[in-house]
């Protein structure tokens, strides 16, 4: 009943986010993220969001260019997790306002705060937007007063 | 981008995100990372970066792990920027720290200091940056120095903080549960609070806490029912809803604690049957998140205590999710079916057809989930068309972890459920064909023996069909091109032994087909070696018959060849059947009986015939037998033990050596001395090198198994290492002499050759009587127990799965009963006509479709008419650990063995001899080279004297086989050369 990574992965097959909840080295993280992209740009839209690998259930997600894939061992609840993602993908969108890859690969500290908050010990503690964001947006405003969030035009929101 | 401004980002930054952003392929990107390296490498190390320069820098070291690089040479900057006071730098620090360190390493002892001060900082956030990192970076060891800071941060006015001083508790339980153990009640009392967030952080720690033993938290069952309650009525505030639906996950995750606290306790259960009502009324049936928590319901309405009507819902909603279009809903749904059905089997039929429409979709994920359905719900009913299924699937995959998965779900069903033996042997060759290699080689040992115990009922009638069935079927494989090493020596065990049983074929026919073996594997010693084993065998039966044998040039040429091999193995198996051709025909039959291969044998275990050497070295001088453990500490010796368990003799040793003790010289007639040598040279220069873990290990775990407490010596690694051996005329003096000694009766008449050919097969039977023993004196009770108790790996299975509710068994059987006899005839009766099932057949959509029928997996009538051969039985691994090649036989005819017989004795002589074979042999061929431990003392004396004097081939084909021995000799020479005899290691092998 646990999470064991998140990643968000371009359509090229490149990483932008990577959370690991277990240690692998990087050489196992490099070929575990190469296998599961692989595997999973080769599925159709019509088929199922779960993928096993090893001894890895993937559960992934894809918006526009980027695919959002979380790695789940044992009894996970697959449906749960697939809206988990979507969750995440609107509260970086809250944040970010219509999120794109390159607001992530911008603010790639960001991105990671979110999650930090959402997910602990591999487990989801938090979903409610509200209390994710608000102790980032404290701590840009704390930072820096003058602080803006980019725009950009090239987004994978689908709200 | 350029919009940032203050803390935002400098061109460079933009620059290398960009251009990573933008590269095209792989190795764009790994060209931009690797000159990125470069330049941080330089510009991190500059005195006074600017600290906003320095975060860009540690993102930067962040993305370089993230492609795939190492970035240890910035981890000390991602350190040094926790102690920052600027919030957002010290998140990033910690965040890089996080990303970069595991618990274990080095620099997270430079952190603590750091960490304990953040949690006592007024600012909340600081506090919340430092539980975070908590979580991630904190170590058993440095678990107290931050703790009683946690535990105070329970009662933190910030909900946001209590949450994580819970979570990182729930992480110091996950390290090392003993350091929290008075802190538990902790968790129940944040459970209850007021703020939602808090209370679902206590529930993942609960979770854990109640998975581990449900027992003290039975009393909690009220809160949790009162909180999913709350939660289902929308009690929470709005913010915690996603997309209409109440805290989805705090839902969830009650969900999944009530299953646990439910199981099997009508009591607690009755508490829940309400809410879960509520909860599945009160959901939404439209999006995904509703799903999600209908299929936990469901998973909690089949965990706990049946109630009927709950079942009934449980049971609709599962239809819903099999009809949904989405594939989604459809892998949940054949989930739910799993578990539907382990309490309502009847409910499997009404989905029958939405199974086998998953199970032919061609989504991969789906398949395979439907075939874990399956897998759960085969009986000796259905067993033929899942497997059959399963075979199918196996065809279309490439995944080997996948392939391995489904070989030992295919062969542990196979096991369990086989309704005969020739269906059996059947699946169990396709399984060898698809998945080859990826099975255990345990598997083929097993199905040699099968093929060699039959029934083990008293029907040889039967059981000479079996193997005149399996004869012919592999002659037919073997005209298959391409097949795995496992599966050919499995053949030539079987041809080598049943091959020309029932005279269907002539010895000539299978010599001819073991012959193109071994021509057509050149590089594979395994299967080379159990060829000629196998002809040899053959041999013997038409010598023991009368029968003049007589090896057609060619096929004599092959032999010759194995002869000169590089292998010892295969010379010695090559030497022993040559000397067979040119032996009397009651001597063979006496050292190599016809199915003989249960018999068994009787050994001396205490070797009493060694003892007049023993007594000889010691009057000469040798010292005492010390055993392993005392061993370890002279020197050079302790790395002849695998690496694995013997850890600081693998390091370098600086001292020199000790010298060794010169014994007084040995010239008594037995002269063991020139052997010893040998020994003692590979020895030494063993020493000098570390040992190879690889094959230093390939024996010793399955020995094990036998006595762990062993001290045998452990020349299987030296071996391998040092290669041939010779057979120097001295060394087979030595060994023919022991046996003669061993040999209880006095046989001065006897000479040489077939006198110490009788002791070397009686040692040799000898040495598989123990192994045998077991599974002959099991084989009876077998019949009743076998898969309920030994019964493969399945025995663990069943017992999980044996926890499913029971009431509605009866059920289950007056369902099953009918169809399962129905099947059960019709597959009977084509007998021995290949395939039994055939999935085209027997899967007709209209018919009552076999994959439906409700399981029962806690029926172990099954296991017990089924002819399953115990996978778990611990006597098996022995089998194949001495002599795969020689054992088989009805288990009828077997004797009882005496119960003295201790397996000890067998590697003491064994060692000995198995330090002289293996050569290359790969791992998997350990039972290889047990086999040929005995023989080689009773033949290598034989052997030389025939092959000498012109052996009947001598340079026929290959280098002569005396010439490669001659060579053999003479490297060995060119290399150490041993000058003393190590008097420990010469009473090792005696001892």
């Amino acid at each position: 009943m646990t999470i064991t990574f998140v990643l968000l992965v371009n359509r090229q097959g490149q990483t932008r986010l990577a959370q690991y909840y277990e240690y692998l080295s990087i050489e196992e993280r490099r070929a575990l993220e190469g296998e599961i992209v692989r595997k999973c740009l080769a599925r159709s839209d019509q088929q199922c969001s779960f993928v096993e690998h090893r001894n890895y259930k993937i559960i992934y997600r894809r918006y526009a260019s980027l695919f959002f894939l979380v790695g789940v061992d044992g009894d996970e609840n697959e449906l749960a997790i697939l809206e988990f993602i979507h969750c995440v993908v609107e509260t970086l969108d809250r944040y970010f306002g219509n999120v794109c890859e390159l607001d992530i690969m911008f603010h790639l500290e960001k991105a990671h705060f979110m999650l930090e908050e959402m997910v602990m010990n591999g487990c989801i503690v938090e979903i409610n937007k509200q209390n994710i964001l608000t102790p980032i947006q404290l701590m840009d405003k704390s930072s820096n007063p003058q602080f803006k969030l980019p725009l950009s035009s090239s987004t994978f929101s689908v709200f | 981008m350029g919009s940032q401004v203050g803390w935002g980002t400098s061109k460079e930054f933009t620059d290398i995100v960009k251009a990573i952003g933008e590269a095209k392929s792989k190795a764009e990107e790994e060209r931009i990372v690797t000159a990125e390296i470069e330049t941080l490498k330089k510009k991190i190390a500059e005195p006074d970066v600017p600290r906003k320069k320095m975060k860009e820098y540690i993102i930067r070291l962040v993305y370089v792990e993230m492609l795939g690089h190492d970035a240890s040479f910035g981890y000390i900057h991602a350190v040094k920027m926790t102690h920052d006071d600027n919030l957002l730098l010290k998140k990033t620090g910690y965040l890089a720290v996080t990303l970069f360190l595991n618990e274990d390493h080095d620099l997270i002892i430079l952190i603590v200091n750091t960490i304990q001060k953040d949690l006592r900082s007024d600012n909340y956030l600081v506090c919340c940056a430092a539980l975070t990192a908590v979580c991630k970076l904190i170590n058993e060891e440095t678990i107290p120095a931050v703790l009683p800071q946690v535990v105070d941060l329970l009662q933190h006015p910030k909900e946001l903080v209590k949450k994580k001083a819970v979570m990182a508790l729930h992480r110091f339980y996950q390290r090392a549960p003993h350091t929290v153990s008075h802190l538990l009640p902790k968790f129940e009392k944040s459970v209850c609070d007021a703020d939602p967030s808090v209370t679902s952080a206590a529930l993942c720690a609960l979770f854990d806490l109640i998975t581990a033993d449900p027992r003290p938290y039975k009393n909690m069952t009220g809160a949790f029912v009162n909180i999913l309650k709350q939660v289902a009525e929308r009690r929470l505030p709005k913010p915690y809803d996603y997309h209409g639906t109440p805290a989805p996950f705090i839902q969830i995750k009650l969900l999944k604690i009530l299953a646990l606290l439910g199981a099997g306790d009508k009591p607690m259960s009755d508490n829940m049957y309400n809410v879960l009502g509520d909860v599945i009324k009160k959901n939404d049936t439209h999006t995904n998140i509703g799903h999600a928590i209908l299929y936990e319901a469901i998973c909690t309405i089949t965990s706990i205590y049946p109630h009927p009507k709950l079942l009934e819902t449980a049971a609709e909603i599962t239809s819903r999710f099999l009809k949904d279009n989405n594939h989604n809903l459809k892998y949940m749904g054949i989930d739910a079916l799993g578990r539907v059905i382990k309490i309502n089997p009847e409910f499997a039929e009404e989905h029958q057809l939405a199974v086998i429409d998953c199970l032919e979709d061609p989504d991969d994920t789906l398949k395979r989930k439907t075939l874990d359905l399956l897998y759960k719900m085969t009986r000796s009913s259905n067993v033929e068309v899942i497997v059959d299924r399963m075979i199918g699937y196996m065809r279309t995959i490439n995944d080997s972890h996948n392939k391995t998965e489904i070989a030992s779900r295919i062969i542990e069903l196979a096991e369990r459920f086989a309704p005969s033996n020739q269906w059996f042997i059947q699946t169990m060759n396709q399984v060898f064909e698809l998945a080859g290699d990826l099975v255990p080689t345990k598997v083929a040992h097993d199905l040699m023996r099968l093929i060699a115990e039959g029934a083990g009922e008293e029907d040889e009638d039967a059981d000479s069909q079996l193997r005149s069935s399996a004869v012919e079927s592999y002659l037919q494989v073997l005209a298959e091109p391409k097949l795995p090493s496992i599966l050919l020596q499995v053949i030539c065990w079987v041809l080598g032994e049943y091959g020309i049983a029932d005279g269907t074929y002539s010895a000539f026919d299978i010599i001819a087909k073991l012959c193109d073996v071994i021509e057509a594997h050149p590089a594979d010693d395994a299967v080379k070696g159990y060829a000629v084993t196998a002809i040899t065998k053959i041999c013997a039966f038409e010598i023991s018959a009368g029968k003049r044998v007589q090896l057609l040039p060619e096929y004599r040429a092959v032999v010759d060849e194995l002869a000169a091999s590089h292998s010892t193995d295969l010379q010695q198996r090559a030497y022993e059947l040559m000397t067979f051709l040119d032996l009397p025909a009651d001597v063979v039959a006496t050292v190599m009986p016809m199915d003989a291969s249960c018999e068994d044998i009787e050994i001396d275990k205490s070797l009493s015939f060694l003892s007049e050497i023993v007594e000889t070295a010691l009057a000469n001088g040798a010292r005492p037998y010390a055993p392993e453990h005392e061993r370890m500490d002279l020197g050079g010796l302790g790395t002849l033990i695998p690496s694995t368990q013997n850890g600081p003799s693998s390091s370098l040793k600086f001292e020199a050596y000790e010298r060794p003790v010169i014994p007084t010289p040995v010239l008594t007639p037995v002269q063991p001395t020139p052997l010893i040598n040998e020994f003692e040279d590979q020895r030494d220069r063993r020493s000098l090198r570390t040992p190879h873990p690889s094959h230093s290990i390939s024996i010793a775990p399955e020995l094990d198994l036998i006595n762990p407490e062993s001290t045998r010596l452990r020349l299987d690694g030296v071996q391998r290492k040092w290669g041939r051996q010779t057979y120097s005329t001295q060394s087979s003096t030595t060994s023919a002499d022991r046996d003669r000694s061993s040999n209880g009766a006095a046989g001065a008449s006897d000479r040489g050759g077939s006198y110490a050919k009788d002791s070397g097969a009686s040692q040799y039977e000898s040495s598989r009587s123990t192994d045998r023993r077991k599974p002959v004196e099991i084989s009876s009770e077998k019949q009743k127990l076998a898969a309920s108790l030994f019964g493969g790996p399945s025995g663990s299975r069943v017992a999980n799965t044996g926890n499913a509710v029971k009431p509605s068994r009866t059920a289950a059987h007056k369902s099953q009963v009918p169809r399962g006899g129905e099947k059960h005839q019709s597959s009977r009766s084509v007998p021995g006509s290949g395939r039994i099932a055939d999935s085209d057949t027997s899967v007709p959509s209209s018919a009552p479709v076999p994959q439906a029928p409700p399981p029962d997996l806690l029926d172990l009538t099954d296991g017990e008419t089924g002819h399953a051969a115990p996978l778990n039985d611990p006597f098996k691994l022995l089998e194949g650990l001495v002599d795969p090649q020689v054992g088989s036989s009805s288990a009828t005819s077997a004797p009882p063995v005496k119960a003295d017989v201790d397996l000890m004795s067998l590697y003491g002589p064994g060692q000995v001899i198995s330090s002289g074979d293996g050569g290359s042999q790969p791992s998997g061929l350990t039972d290889m080279s047990g086999l040929p431990v005995s023989p080689l003392i009773g033949l290598t004396g034989v052997v030389v004297p025939n092959t000498q004097p012109g052996g009947p081939s001598v340079g026929k084909k290959g280098p002569s086989p005396q010439g490669s021995l001659q060579k053999d000799a003479t490297a060995r020479q060119a290399g150490v050369t041993p000058t003393v005899v190590n008097p420990d290691l010469f009473k090792d092998l005696l001892g």
